[in-house]
């Protein structure tokens, strides 16, 4: 039995269509991208499937229908929304406990869900003090109180810096490789292709492809074997980073924000491995064809 | 797999909001400019009731019932306008929508947490007036200060969700609290100054310029805060003495209920908008 059907679902904001006639069914235990350009629809499908959008067609979650039974469809949802905003009055700790009394789970399963985030250290601190890595980890902690079986993410990891951007990611893999079922939202190829298995391509509202990595790689790159690699690093190191990468074979420039290194599709990521083993701080990067 | 009850979820979402109001800068101010003016009032009415007799503790009354339809709606508009609208400018009413729970619980949450918050607020300013007016020896009945209390009470519960309905109604907090604040200034300006110069201006009747005055909630507490207390409507002039004639003692219940039905329609409207809107 799928973990997610949805049947034609189309929703309309007024006289605005945001999205006709989708269908797909998700596995248990699938990584599903979402894929398209801002307005395609992938934020307002995520808030279908949550049921907090009214909408036309079927969404069911192992066949609890998500309109007509959204609390017990919701109770196997875990949700990461882009922009993560809780409540200034609270502390972590307490943040954790109100949603897990919510789920009407005991509050100390919210303080277990934070040491698994390594956040049991911050139990104290008011959330607004947190950083926008520790924010996300929380909303992540507080998507996985109760255990639920598929999440929900959108654009998780779109404001937050290289670092907690690999630190979220390496999370997501451990809870793939658990078994949980991911759906999330990304304008970053490198997270579709570390972490989907399976990519839904979205335009104007339209089900474009339901396609792979690769073919969507193929798809965004044709042709292409050479990539070149955006790296912004702070100002005063840039120099020393452009003779380290040239040290090792890369062709490297300086652009008005960083470097640009041009590397080929099988060590794309290499640059990043040299330079943060060399102590390098690299605020971003992008990967351009 | 857990199961929340719906009264576990209302509840800790009443507490949620609860919390939250009593920190709230605005709330603290009300509740003590409240009981700051109640009890002034209450004092300088004793001292005139002294001078005057019975006429100067009138004043006092007159002056109570002022005050209350003066704050109280203020009180319960603004608060119930920022309510579901700052949460949904915040974000924090998408995550809150994603967990298992339904609108309905949401709002019930709402309005028991700002409900009890409203009541604690009034309860201090109607104590400490109380209290004044007891150990000073006055001549209202324990019954009748009761009974305004619970009027009290209920007319911040009718503004409380004519300012969710603003707040579930419209997008964006400004909107929201700006709406409840002209809807402040209608009830409590426009709702007097209207009626008199509507009776001028189109040689109303008695009977029909009672009936009119039906449609304020404020006019509606007014006639029954002033029956509690002087057991008639004579201060009200022949629009007052009419409705005597007609209603009788009938018309404490009839006022109460006509309070309810301004405290329930709106909530049911709210519902309403609430479950389409949602978290946009």
């Amino acid at each position: 039995m799928a973990l997610l059907t949805i049947e034609h679902l189309t929703k309309r904001f007024g006289t605005t269509t945001v999205l006709v006639d989708f269908s797909c069914t998700i596995e248990p235990g699938e990584s599903v991208a979402l894929w398209g350009p801002n307005g395609a629809g992938k934020t307002t499908l995520l808030r279908c499937v949550l049921g907090v959008l009214p909408f036309e067609g079927i969404i069911q979650i192992k066949g609890i229908d998500v309109q007509r039974q959204g609390k017990q469809a919701r109770r196997l949802v875990g949700f990461v929304p882009q922009e993560v905003a809780f409540y200034p009055t609270l502390t972590v700790g307490e943040t954790a406990a109100f949603f897990a009394r919510l789920r009407g789970l005991d509050p100390e399963e919210g303080r277990r869900r934070l040491v698994q985030v390594a956040l049991q250290d911050r139990l104290d601190q008011p959330v607004g003090t947190l950083s926008g890595g520790q924010r996300q980890r929380l909303a992540l902690a507080l998507a996985l109180l109760g255990d639920p079986p598929l999440l929900l993410l959108d654009e998780p990891t779109s404001s937050l810096d290289i670092r907690s951007r690999a630190e979220f990611m390496d999370a997501l893999q451990k809870l793939l490789a658990a078994g949980k079922t991911l759906l999330f939202s990304t304008h970053r190829f490198e997270e579709v292709e570390h972490l989907a298995r399976r990519v839904l391509l979205l335009e104007n509202g339209h089900l474009e492809a339901d396609t792979t990595p690769a073919a969507l790689a193929r798809r965004l790159f044709p042709e292409t074997s050479q990539y070149r690699l955006r790296l912004h690093l702070p100002e005063r190191q840039r120099p020393e980073a452009v003779k380290t990468l040239q040290t090792h074979g890369f062709e490297v420039w300086m652009n008005g924000h960083g470097l640009e290194v041009r590397v080929s599709l099988n060590e794309k990521a290499r640059p990043l491995t040299l330079l943060s083993r060399a102590g390098f701080e690299i605020i971003d990067f992008e990967l351009h064809a | 797999m857990t199961t929340t009850t719906v009264r576990a979820t209302v509840s800790l979402l009443a507490r949620k909001e609860l919390h939250d109001a009593l920190r709230n800068r605005w709330f603290v101010l009300y509740t003590v400019v409240f009981a700051v003016l109640a009890l002034a009032l209450s004092w300088i009415g004793l001292a005139g009731g002294q001078l005057y007799g019975l006429a100067g503790f009138g004043r006092t009354t007159a002056s109570l019932i002022n005050l209350i339809m003066l704050i109280v709606p203020l009180m319960g508009l603004t608060l119930g306008a920022l309510s579901l609208a700052l949460e949904r400018e915040q974000g924090t009413l998408l995550y809150i929508l994603a967990q298992p729970v339904v609108p309905g619980e949401v709002l019930l949450g709402k309005l028991l947490g700002l409900a009890i918050a409203l009541t604690a607020a009034l309860s201090i300013g109607f104590g400490l007036s109380g209290l004044l007016l007891a150990w000073r020896g006055s001549p209202i009945g324990l019954g009748a200060y009761l009974g305004l209390f619970g009027l009290t009470i209920l007319l911040a519960l009718l503004s409380l969700s004519l300012g969710i309905l603003f707040s579930s109604a419209l997008p964006r907090t400004a909107t929201a609290l700006g709406s409840a604040l002209f809807a402040w200034l209608l009830l409590v300006f426009l709702g007097d100054l209207g009626l008199l110069g509507s009776a001028l201006a189109l040689r109303i009747s008695v009977e029909q310029l009672f009936t009119f005055s039906l449609l304020n909630p404020l006019q509606v507490f007014k006639v029954a805060a002033i029956l509690l207390l002087r057991s008639d409507l004579q201060v009200l002039g022949p629009a007052g003495q009419y409705a005597m004639h007609l209603y009788g003692w009938r018309l404490l219940p009839l006022s109460t209920s006509v309070l309810l039905l301004w405290t329930l329609i709106p909530l049911i409207l709210a519902y309403l908008f609430f479950r389409r809107r949602g978290a946009l």
